[in-house]
């Protein structure tokens, strides 16, 4: 089947050639979207062999998924799968993601750090508990985990999905969608890495603020 | 009263300011005439401030410069909603146009 790996990216040129090389090894159309990096995020994504879209100013991660989809679905692809630039996904783990789509039992799967062996920060832990809790309350889904960057979709399903929100807020926007349209979704355990790196690049504490900010009013 | 002279200043240089963004096509001619006329009332208001007493009374409010601030809120609160969905809107179309930039030739 034809998968597209896409990879959004902001200011991450230390690791982004390393991310795509590993995910390129086992797949082969890996799409990096630069999102007005003002690093070379661009030319280390290029040279690491990524189709390399590029936001002339930065747009929010959440736009930036939406051109990488748009893309793929461009291009012909059957699955997409969404992956974290910051080296905190097993590039050997989209096998699992993909499965149950390519076997027909969902349209969409996400990723969770809470149903595999993950050491989760204390705080970070408590403010997904509560995102969790109000995406439940909101759209009813149960689920495990909703600020995860790993998801596997159907074509199909992602022609669907309207991402509205630019910014951070998308992660629970992509789950309102899936409420709205009623598409069949599967969570897969995935392991999620916090190195030095991706703790300090990763968002902040305050992020969760803004997301509620841009999740009620925009 | 002083409060007029002070009002009445700042509103005749808030319309300086409204005429010259007309004059350099910043603002269309509605918009102008919308706001001019705005001005004008306010100043009206100002100078004669018996008329409010007179639509408070009529409207039940009590007093007239409580009905001026009831009006005044509701006013701002219509405007930055406006303001808030066109920026919205602007926001929505830099994102399709980075979009499009950024698939273009690829």
């Amino acid at each position: 089947m034809n998968l597209f790996v896409i990879i959004p990216a902001y200011n991450e040129s230390k690791i982004i050639a390393e991310t795509i090389r590993s995910v390129k090894s086992l797949y082969p159309n890996v799409v990096a979207v630069d999102d007005g990096s003002a690093d070379n995020t661009f030319e280390e994504a290029e040279k690491a062999g990524a189709v390399a879209l590029r936001h002339i100013i930065n747009r929010g991660q959440g736009a930036a998924l939406r051109t990488g989809i748009n893309y793929a679905i461009l291009k012909g692809a059957e699955i997409i799968v969404t992956f974290d630039a910051d080296g905190q996904f097993e590039p050997s783990e989209i096998e699992k993601m993909i499965k149950p789509i390519r076997d027909g039992e969902c349209d969409i799967t996400l990723g969770s750090r809470f149903l595999g062996k993950n050491k989760v920060p204390f705080l970070k832990n408590w403010i997904l508990k509560l995102a969790i809790f109000f995406t439940r309350a909101i759209t009813g889904l149960k689920l495990t985990d909703v600020h995860n960057g790993f998801r596997a979709i159907s074509a199909k399903a992602g022609m669907k999905i309207k991402i509205r929100q630019d910014r951070m807020a998308h992660a629970s926007d992509i789950i309102h969608e899936i409420a709205r349209l009623g598409l069949k979704f599967k969570e897969v355990p995935v392991t999620v890495k916090y190195t030095d790196y991706s703790i300090r690049k990763g968002q902040k504490i305050s992020g969760a603020l803004k997301i509620i900010f841009d999740l009620m009013f925009k | 009263m002083l409060i007029q002279y002070i009002l009445i200043i700042a509103i005749i240089l808030i319309e300086l300011q409204t005429i010259r963004k007309f004059r350099s096509n910043i603002v269309s001619r509605r918009e102008f005439l919308f706001w001019s006329s705005l001005w004008v009332a306010i100043g009206v208001v100002v100078l004669l401030p018996q008329i409010t007493v007179f639509l408070a009374n009529y409207l039940g409010v009590g007093r007239g410069a409580d009905l001026v601030v009831y009006a005044s809120l509701i006013f701002v609160f219509y405007m930055i909603f406006r303001i808030f969905a066109r920026q919205e809107r602007m926001e929505k179309n830099i994102s399709k146009i980075i979009e499009e930039i950024a698939k273009k030739g690829k």
